[in-house]
């Protein structure tokens, strides 16, 4: 591996009197590629600007393979940054923006010549040599940040938002090209993103921040099915929160008086959970299936319930329904539904249609206790 | 049709700049062919003696001093107008320091000048604070040389090199500079890689706007020069109203006139676009 452990210990960043970090620690692996999830002001960027050395933290220390890199400026760093806006030197062809780094350190220009090249090959951009910035595409001017950014072999890199000013298919191309080169490289990689799609999609492992706090680090997977607090797990995916009593307890299966819906059974791995405890738990939309007709044959771990759905949104390869359950008109269940088959009278339901909604208690999941 | 309503509107320009400025160069042109009057003016008859009066000793020397004033005064003022013009675009309440740029173009060039006198004079306010700080020896007279007139130049010149370097960084991206920071340049090494380089248009303009006026001075060598830092718009001065030679005054208008074009054209090429090649899509 030739990426470096980075390790983030206790960092605060107080701007006059606003704290944008609280606190956070990280411990990234050598040749990792680590996301930094969170919604806009979560201080991701502060933090990322930290680890690039933009910004001063105000308290706490960064370390690269155990040197605290906090006295060090940007310059002195063995970490390269790729940002929002690209940040491409208008006034130099891609070659010289790519060669910047290579020409800082007067590198022998046979050697800068073949290792542009080569760059600028693992980017797909052979041929662009002689062009301006100013006359690329948005898709290839990150490129060339990209191979910018790798030329001078550091450590990490640090990736700020490199894919959102870019459009839908272009970022998902983008996004495992990124990927294939960290797999050639085998650098540590940071990627900070606000786009949960992304970090979920490449990462070995995501921290999901708001407000200045890391409030779960772990591997997409466990993002996304074991959300550790319910910032979580309605950041990230869609989700169905609900509140409940413990009513019962039965091995890894717990029955919840549930407000409003009445008793749903969930599993969970956790034993920490006891009768008479309220607790947050949830089911993903898509763990939902809708029927029209009363499922059968239903084994007791089932939850069903009946419902009404006063919306439904018809988007290609599934529908999304939103259902008021007959238990409570009031509330409104997310269910997904995937078009596994060609329908071929169109989609069988639509909006204000008896319907329901059945799932196995071990798609539900117990989120936290709520202190009463 | 549009493009004929388009010629139509510049008329009046045309019309102002026939009147005031193509005309008068044409006077003088003509007039720099003539043969002197006696007591001024010019005797209509075709003379090559104002122009040969151009290749002597003292006029080459007058040139080369008036060009020296220039080249320093311009190099002076872009080192003090670049930092302070870096520090108002990035100031974010900058409207007070903007103002103290603009405001001695309120007053009369002339005022300006004799405040210098005040400041540098034998008896002057740097005198003063000089023998306020312990110095004892005989007033020293700052005025009436070289160096007078190139400070009083840079002072002149300074706002009209602020304001179009100021308009110039202010559009500049900052980000480039953490870029550059980032891929392992000095604080220093990124504004002169990566800065000076995205701002030459404004750098150039700047120069100009200080660098042709100078080249044109009369009043600041007048009145804190001495006959050292003669230049060529004393010397035209001297022509018009003293020796009575105004062939003379209107050829080495003409000079001044067509080193100005130069200026301009250079500013010109160095400002030009690069052609554009056509945008392809990469595979």
């Amino acid at each position: 591996m030739k990426g470096s452990r980075v390790r983030v210990e206790v960092v605060a960043k107080w701007f006059d009197d606003f704290q944008a970090l609280k606190d956070v620690s990280l411990d990234i692996k050598k040749g990792e590629f680590f996301s930094i999830l969170g919604p806009s002001g979560c201080g991701k960027t502060t933090l990322l600007r930290i680890i690039a050395g933009f910004e001063d933290p105000s308290a706490g220390l960064v370390s690269l393979d155990d040197q605290n890199v906090v006295p060090l400026p940007p310059n002195k760093r063995p970490l390269n940054t790729v940002f929002q806006n690209y940040a491409l030197f208008p006034h130099l062809t891609v070659f010289d923006n790519v060669a910047f780094p290579l020409q800082l350190r007067r590198e022998n220009p046979k050697v800068i010549e073949t290792q542009v090249r080569k760059y600028l090959a693992m980017v797909h951009l052979n041929g662009h040599e002689e062009k301006k910035p100013g006359q690329l595409s948005g898709g290839m001017k990150q490129r060339v940040a990209i191979a910018r950014a790798l030329i001078s072999e550091p450590k990490v890199l640090l990736l700020d938002e490199p894919l959102s000013a870019l459009d839908a298919k272009l970022r998902q191309s983008l996004l495992m090209d990124l990927d294939f080169i960290h797999d050639a490289i085998g650098i540590t990689f940071i990627y900070v993103t606000h786009d949960q799609s992304e970090a979920l999609s490449v990462s070995d492992r995501v921290a999901v921040m708001n407000e200045g706090v890391v409030l779960q680090v772990g591997t997409p997977y466990q993002i996304y099915e074991q959300p550790a607090n319910p910032f979580v797990a309605r950041f990230i995916g869609e989700n169905n929160l609900l509140e409940g009593v413990i009513l019962s307890k039965n091995g890894f299966c717990y029955t919840i008086d549930t407000d409003g819906l009445g008793a749903l059974k969930v599993t969970s791995e956790s034993r920490l959970w006891e009768p008479g405890q309220r607790v947050l738990h949830t089911i993903r939309p898509e763990k939902i299936s809708i029927t029209k007709t009363k499922p059968g044959g239903l084994s007791k771990d089932y939850n069903l319930l009946p419902g009404r759905t006063f919306e439904s949104i018809y988007s290609g390869f599934q529908s999304k329904f939103f259902v008021h359950p007959e238990a409570n008109e009031k509330m409104q269940l997310k269910v997904f539904k995937q078009h596994e088959s060609f329908l071929e009278r169109g989609p069988d339901i639509s909006w204000d249609e008896e319907v329901f909604l059945s799932w196995d208690a071990d798609d539900g999941y117990i989120v936290e206790a709520i202190p009463q | 049709m549009k493009g004929r309503a388009g010629v139509l509107y510049t008329l009046p320009l045309m019309l102002w700049s026939c009147i005031f400025f193509i005309i008068p160069i044409i006077i003088v042109f003509i007039y720099s062919f003539l043969a002197k009057g006696l007591y001024g003016g010019v005797v209509w008859q075709f003379s090559l003696k104002a122009f040969s009066a151009l290749f002597s000793w003292s006029f080459f020397r007058v040139s080369l001093v008036t060009l020296l004033i220039a080249v320093l005064s311009t190099i002076l003022t872009l080192l003090i107008a670049l930092p302070v013009s870096y520090y108002l675009a990035r100031t974010k309440n900058n409207t007070l320091l903007l103002a103290l740029v603009v405001i001695p173009f309120w007053v009369n060039l002339l005022l300006r000048v004799y405040a210098w006198i005040a400041i540098l004079g034998r008896e002057g306010f740097l005198n003063h604070l000089m023998t306020f700080l312990g110095y004892r020896g005989e007033p020293v007279q700052f005025l009436f040389n070289f160096w007078a007139v190139v400070i009083v130049h840079v002072y002149t010149y300074l706002p009209y090199m602020i304001l179009p370097l100021y308009s110039n960084i202010e559009k500049f991206d900052f980000g480039l500079l953490e870029a550059a920071r980032d891929l392992g340049a000095t604080h220093m090494g990124s504004l002169v890689r990566v800065m000076l380089p995205n701002i030459k248009g404004g750098i150039v303009t700047a120069i100009l706007f200080a660098f042709i006026p100078t080249m044109g001075s009369y009043a600041i060598p007048d009145l804190v020069g001495s006959t050292n830092s003669h230049m060529l718009g004393n010397s035209i001065a001297y022509n018009i109203r003293t020796a009575n030679n105004w062939p003379l005054a209107s050829a080495i208008s003409l000079v001044l006139t067509l080193i100005s074009a130069l200026g301009i054209m250079i500013y010109f090429f160095l400002n030009r676009k690069p052609a554009r090649h056509k945008v392809r899509e990469a595979p």
